[in-house]
This record gives structure tokens, sequence and C-alpha cells, in this order.
């Protein structure tokens, strides 16, 4: 049979309803609580584990509140881990250390990104996780549409219906955000279930997966690359595929820096990219992030409004796949770089690259 | 009528490659009298004798019939979009199954194929007409051939003009039939993607971006999937002949404009038709098939040769002189008896019938969006669109799945336990979530489109009182559901008898015990 993993982070979204930006902290969830806000995240996790009891599958779960109870709220039986007397964070990760012990075949927890950061911690790689979306801030890709959904994701997965893949997984600093500023980190890649979707065969045949685009993309634009120009490359998982077609394996997270087919300097800074700016012309590789479309200003802050004035718009290059671009709703990019002239300066359409020989036209929006 | 449920015929036979009893004959043949295994050359003999079933024939049309009553076969009320679905008149079925058509030769000189040169070339009159282009041909086997018939008249005007080297990009858009950026790519192009707006089709600032001294055409469809009809195209198709580019009509929705537009005087240089949808022909399971490609006379060089004119004294012939051709996409002429039952349509609907059909489909598929529109968990493309419908338009399920977590797929199954069949989906990328594209054209009733929408508002209601019922469904088919995975797995997918043996002789063997 089937194990699965519950982990519920009781106090996830309690500062979104009370206009808090997040519930980092016990600071923040004192503010919460006095703002009185209500806990939301059993309940929804409850609905996500309801669509899970045809299947019944063998469950572990974190003690009372953290997940047990959402499983007797869903009419799941669970098998209760030991946490002993962490709370909060140290719980979730207590938690998943000890599922990851456990065998389970899927994690799923219910929270925001920082609980996806506590999971993923602990977990890496090792074990698809999903979250059920019960956070304030939810711009990782590993959480579900809605709770509903998440449920069903994690049925297909264990009815062996949905292959996983990987799935960034951020978070904005929550101090910045409620200054005012908005400041995201990818802090990994998780794998998570992904339902397929069900096409329709015989009429026309499959698109080409954007994995397979942007793969033969990445070869494509290493044998384009001229010498002697600096090649930035951004942040994530499509950039990681430019930077393994290179012959390194790339900083996920951070923004390297490529010369003649060679890795130059890994994971520079702001600074470190303007010294470079001066020695040579330079092309930046951006990509985009999921759901939100952002191209600058969520998790690659090193093109800084200095970086980006002295590279110039035509010296940007967008890549994505086209699946990941359909799906933007409305269809359209976004960049946050910090001066507003700038952004509107980078408005307008432009070309996408997502696949060798093909792309697609997106208007940043101004 | 109202919606009811439905049971199909189950029969339980096993495939016919399993039905043969040794010895038995369809046909016994007299014995030959000389020896007729020596008429082969001794290499070309078999060694071994072919391992087909040995049946009678009444036995094999049995078969066949039973296999037949299985399947919906798209005779109940299909709204399946994009593919217009139309009645063939048997009358068209008659001339199209004449002697003089399905008995004639390819090689056979035009001297004595004169009538059906003429109805080829009355029928590109027609189309010219319709379209107002100069000239037509009929050689693409499809419509996607003749997306493909353009590109390669694209590559052949701009390699005559010394620009195929720099001129290297077509712009499509997302929505476009996925023929447009695949045949673009088989030719060599760079495929340049608009995406769409919230009002339902590319914005002209997308276009302009797009458009440089690179481009060599614009290949589209208007209106697309969505069923929104693009206003600006007038201003797109300047815009595409100031950057030097082609403008081609991807003419496949063409049902909700047939004879109210015009491709030549809305700017494109090129057009396509699907005869065997369109116009009346039959379609479906992969069958003959006929995209009439039209263009102006300024690429009609390019066309794909030999092309059936009228000589000066009357007669018809083939003109196989075409020294900038781009040659053959198709053998021979194509499927000339799909075009001979588009003229047989054509010439009976007329051309004022021809309108009247076009705005037929126009009101169906706007009275189909009312009804569909008043079901609960029921979403349309581009909701902030603001015009009428044209054509098949995107709808989705998406509101119902997130109530029930059942989606098109679910749904489809349960619509046909009332025997209707299960509604095209989408071409991807699935812009919609939940995507499904009726299409209510001038054949169907109002009782018809009522039944449709009728069934589809019942199993939506099934899917909240009883979605077990709809997730498990279909109930009165003589097949569950098919395993969606095996064909896609190499380890078990089978298109011949002999590969299934081979993949499959573990779970053969199992179901022997």
């Amino acid at each position: 049979m089937q194990r699965l993993g519950v982990i519920v982070n009781p106090i996830a979204g309690m500062g979104g309803r009370v206009g808090l930006k997040g519930t980092d902290g016990p600071a923040i969830l004192a503010r919460a609580r006095e703002l009185g806000a209500e806990p939301v995240s059993g309940a929804r996790a409850a609905r996500a584990l309801a669509e899970l009891r045809r299947l019944g599958p063998a469950v572990l779960a974190a003690p009372g509140s953290m997940g047990e109870q959402a499983c007797a709220a869903a009419g799941l039986a669970c098998e209760v881990v030991e946490t002993g007397e962490a709370t909060g964070a140290a719980a979730t990760r207590a938690a998943a250390r000890a599922m990851l012990g456990g065998g389970v075949d899927l994690l799923i927890f219910a929270g925001g990104d920082g609980t996806a950061r506590d999971v993923l911690a602990e977990v890496g790689t090792q074990l698809p996780i999903l979250g059920i979306p019960t956070g304030v801030k939810m711009h990782s890709a590993v959480f579900a549409q809605n709770p509903a959904a998440a449920g069903r994701v994690a049925a297909a997965f264990l009815e062996g219906r949905a292959a996983t893949q990987e799935a960034e997984v951020m978070d904005l600093d929550e101090d910045a955000l409620r200054q005012g500023r908005v400041s995201a980190r990818l802090h990994g890649v998780a794998r998570v279930p992904q339902e397929r979707a069900l096409m329709q065969a015989g009429k026309s045949g499959a698109a080409i997966p954007d994995e397979a685009a942007l793969e033969a993309l990445a070869r494509r634009m290493v044998t384009e690359m001229q010498p002697g120009r600096l090649y930035l490359l951004g942040c994530g998982t499509t950039m990681r595929r430019i930077k393994r077609a290179l012959g390194f394996a790339g900083t996920l997270m951070g923004v390297d820096v490529a010369l003649d087919g060679r890795l130059l300097a890994a994971d520079v800074t702001e600074a470190q990219i303007l010294r470079l700016l001066d020695q040579a012309p330079a092309t930046a590789i951006l990509g985009v992030t999921g759901g939100q479309g952002f191209l600058l200003g969520r998790g690659n802050q090193q093109f800084s409004p200095a970086v980006l004035r002295r590279l110039g718009r035509e010296n940007l290059v967008v890549v994505a796949g086209q699946q990941k671009l359909a799906a933007l709703d409305p269809a359209c990019l976004h960049v946050d770089t910090g001066e507003a002239a700038l952004d509107a300066e980078l408005a307008g359409y432009i070309a996408i690259r997502t696949a060798p020989d093909r792309s697609a036209m997106l208007r940043i929006a101004a | 009528m109202t919606a009811k449920l439905i049971h199909q015929a189950r029969w339980n036979e096993p495939v016919v490659m399993e039905m043969g009893v040794a010895g038995r004959r369809g046909v016994v043949f007299p014995q030959p009298e000389t020896d007729a295994a020596a008429l082969i050359p001794a290499g070309m003999r078999r060694r071994t004798k072919p391992a087909l079933p040995e049946m009678t024939e009444h036995d094999v049309l049995r078969h066949y019939l039973h296999l037949s009553q299985q399947v919906l076969g798209m005779m109940g009320v299909s709204l399946f979009g994009t593919c217009t679905m139309k009645y063939n008149p048997r009358l068209s079925e008659a001339l199209g199954l004449r002697p003089q058509m399905a008995e004639i030769h390819p090689l056979q000189p035009a001297a004595s194929i004169q009538g059906l040169l003429e109805i080829v070339h009355n029928f590109d009159l027609i189309l010219r007409e319709l379209s107002g282009m100069d000239q037509f041909v009929f050689q693409a086997a499809g419509g996607a051939d003749a997306a493909y018939t353009h590109t390669c008249v694209t590559r052949g005007y701009f390699a005559a003009k010394g620009e195929l080297e720099q001129r290297n990009e077509i712009i499509t858009s997302i929505q476009a039939h996925p023929c447009n950026p695949a045949t673009a790519a088989t030719a060599g192009f760079k495929v340049v993607t608009l995406m769409l707006e919230e009002n339902g089709y590319p914005s002209i600032d997308a276009l302009k971006a797009a458009l440089s001294p690179r481009t060599a055409a614009l290949m589209i469809n208007n209106p697309d999937d969505m069923g929104v009809y693009n206003p600006q195209i007038r201003e797109w198709t300047a815009l595409v002949k100031q950057a030097g580019g082609l403008a081609f009509y991807d003419h496949a929705n063409f049902n909700g404009v047939m004879g109210r537009i015009r491709a030549r005087e809305l700017g494109f240089d090129a057009c396509m038709f699907m005869l065997h949808k369109t116009f009346g022909g039959p379609k479906g399971g992969g069958g003959p098939a006929v995209g009439a490609y039209g263009c102006s006379a300024e690429l009609a060089p390019f066309l794909p040769k030999p092309l059936v004119v009228k000589n000066s004294d009357g007669s018809y012939g083939l003109d196989d002189d075409r020294p900038q051709s781009v040659g053959k996409v198709r053998e021979f002429l194509g499927n000339l008896h799909i075009v001979m039952r588009a003229y047989a349509w054509a010439r009976a609907m007329g051309a004022d019938g021809i309108k009247e059909a076009a705005d037929l489909a126009v009101l169906a598929n706007n009275y189909m969006e009312k009804k569909l529109l008043a079901i609960p968990g029921v979403a349309r493309s581009n909701p902030e669109a603001k015009t009428w419908r044209m054509e098949m338009t995107r709808y989705g399920l998406g509101p119902l799945k997130e109530e029930t977590g059942l989606g098109v797929v679910e749904v489809g199954n349960r619509m046909t336990d009332y025997g209707i069949d299960a509604p095209w989906l989408s071409h991807e990328p699935w812009v919609v979530p939940e995507p499904f594209t009726p299409e209510a054209g001038e054949l169907w009733s109002k009782e018809d489109i009522d039944l449709w929408c009728e069934v589809l508002a019942k199993v939506c209601d099934e899917a909240r009182q009883d979605p077990e019922l709809v997730r498990t469904a279909p109930h009165n088919a003589p097949i569950g559901r098919v395993d969606s995975e095996a064909p896609e797995d190499p380890a078990r997918w089978a298109t011949t008898w002999r590969a299934y043996q081979r993949k499959h002789a573990a779970t053969r063997a199992r179901a022997a015990e």
C-alpha cells in the first residue's frame, strides 16, 4: 500500500486576512492573534485530504493540529510521528525528517512558502512533496491551485497516474515586504507530482513538452554563443539547463557568468557583474517565474537597475517553455527592478525563445 | 427529444485474428489449369503462408457489423468542434462513386477525362469567387498539407526573389491550428508565435513587434478556435505586406463567414479551404481529404503542378510546364472524388445558399452559447470579449472541476451514456482549463442543439449529486475506459497483431489460464 505523509502548519495564512503579508516568526503570529486572526490551515488541509478517503492510503501524520486533527476531520486513519518538544518551523522540520525515515511515498503539507522551505530543507529531492495552499505567500511552484486540487493530484500520484517534475521553491523576505519592498529568493528545487493532462489523442499529436523543447534549446543556445562575449545566466531550472549544456553544474539559485564556453564566475553579486561588464560585451539570459510571469525582481535582484542599464534591453534574452507562457493569465510578463522609470523602459513586447527556432511574443507590462 | 440513457451493443467477440478455424474459406476458387505458383519467380515466393485467420465471408461480415455497433460512430448529435460536422448528401456520395469517377486511372490521358477536368476547373472558379484568389490547386490531401503547400510556395517565392536567406521567419498565433507552426518548421522557417490577449486575438502591437525584414509570412486563422473574429485583420495583412511578407489565411474555420468575406479583399495573398468539412465532403477516420489551396497570380507560378487549365479551344488540359513550380505535395491531382462531392455540394447550395448556411451556423453557435452559459460549471474563453462568436468556441469546465473534481474527460465519458459523442476538447496548448470546443453548424436543428446542451447540463448535475457515477463512466458502452497510458508506452503499444503478440504474451498467457 502507498504511504502518505501529512504535515499541517496550523498557523499558516493567519497573517494574511489581517494584512500582515505572512506569519513568519512568533512576534508576527502574536500580532496576528491580537488582530483577531483565526486559524484556517487545518480546515483547508482536511478539504484536501477528504479527496483521498476513497483510496484509504496508509497515513503518517504530524501530531495534533499539525496533521493528526486534519486527518481525523477528513476521515483518514493515521499513525502519528514523534516530533518531541519542537514547535513552529522546528516541528515541521522534525516531522518531515520522521516521514523521510518512515518511508512515505508522498509528503503532502499545508502551509505557505515558509512551510515549503522547511519541508524542502529536510527532504530535498529525496521525496516528492505537494503543497496544499493555506499560507499567505505562495510563490513556490510546489502548491496545487486549491486544496481540493491538491487532494486530487495526491490521489492521482498514489494511484500511479501522475509523474513528478521539478518545481521551484521561492520565498519573499517578509521584513522587506512589510517595508514595501518585494524581494524574492529561490530556495531550491523539489520533486512535485504533476497530474498528466489527459490529452485527446488521435486528432492532433501532442505538442513538444516544455522539458524536451528547453533541453534542445539549451544545447542550441550554447552553439550560438559568441567568443569574447559574457553570458550572464540567471536563476532557476530553465537557466540550469543552459549551464549544464555548457558543461558546469551551475548555481541553481544564483547568477553564473560564462565566457568562451566556460564558467567564468559562479553565483555573482551585482558588484561583480558591474566589474565584469567593464571588460567585455555581455548578454543576460533570463527565465520566467511560472504562474506570476516575473522576468526581473523575483529571485534575481543581482540584475540591478545599474546592471540592466549597462546591458540594455536589446541584450536581454528570455527563455521559457511555451506551455508555461500559455498558462500565464493574462498573457504578459512583469518586471520589478526597483526603479519605476526603468520598468517603464523595459515595458513592451519581447520575443521569448521557447524551443530551437521557436519564439513567442509577450508583452512586458508597464 | 429529451436526454435519455442509451445502451450500446456488447458482443464480447475476440479480435478477428483469433476467430479463424482451419480450412474455412470466404470464397472457394476453382483450381487453376496451370501451376499458378510457377508464375511467381522463385525468389519472390513466400516460404511460409501468411498467418491470416481462416474464415467464411459471413463470419467476417458479421464480425465487422458487430464492431460497428459497438461505437457511437458520430451518428448521434455530434457538435464536434473544429471539424464542422456536416451532412454528406447521398447524391454527392453517388456521384463520387460513379465509375467515371471511381474507376479512372491516375495516368489516364487528359483527353479521356475531359468531364472530370471540367468539374475540377469549374470548382476552381467557384473557390476563386469565394476567395478572390486567382488560381486553386487540389493536390493537398488535407488542411495541414495545404498549409505545407503554402510554406513551400513561400519558400519558392522568396528563393526566386533572392530573399530566402534573409526571410526565414513565419509568424502565427498560439490558437492558429497547430499545422501552421508545424508546417512552417518543416519547410525550414523559424516560428514566431503571438499570444492571445483579453479580447480573444493577438494585439496589433504584438504583430508589429514580431514583423521584421526576416518575416516571410503570416499564417493565421480568423476566427480561430476561440470563435472570435479579429476585426483588425485588414490592418494586419497591410502591415505584413509593408514588411515584405506574405499573408496566408488558414480558412479551416470558413463556415461562419462563407460568402460574407473574401480573403483577397482582406489583403491575403493565399488561403486554404477544407473541402472535406466546410464543403460537405465526408471526413473523419483519417480518410481522404482535400485542402484546396488558392493564391494570387503573383504566387501562382510556384504552385504544385500540374494545374488543370482550360485551353483556348475549350478543351481541358494538364499544365505540367511550370518551371518555377514547387513540384508536388501529393501524387497526381489529389483526391478528386472529394473535389467532385464538394462541387456537387456547392452547385446544390448555390451562392445564396452558401451565404445562408454561414448565417445559420453563426445563429446556431450563438443559440448554443446562450444555453451553455446557463449551465452552472461552464465557463467561456476570453469572457471579456464582447463580440459575437462566429464559429466553434472554446468553453471550459474549470468551475465544475473546482467544485466537484470532475472535468471534461469524465463528463465527456458520461455524455456517451446518453448517446452523445464525447466532445472535442482543444488543440494544444490548452489555454482554458478543462477545455471543450463544441460547434453547432447549419446542419443541426434547434432540437439537436437543445438535446446536446441538456445532456451536458444533466451530466454536470450528476457530477454534483453522484460524482462516483460520473467518475467511473461510461456505464452503457461495451468498453469502460481505454487505458490512455498504453499508447504512449513503447513496452505496451502495438500497432500490428505481431507486435501485440510479442509485447502482450504474458498477459495473454495469464488470460488463457
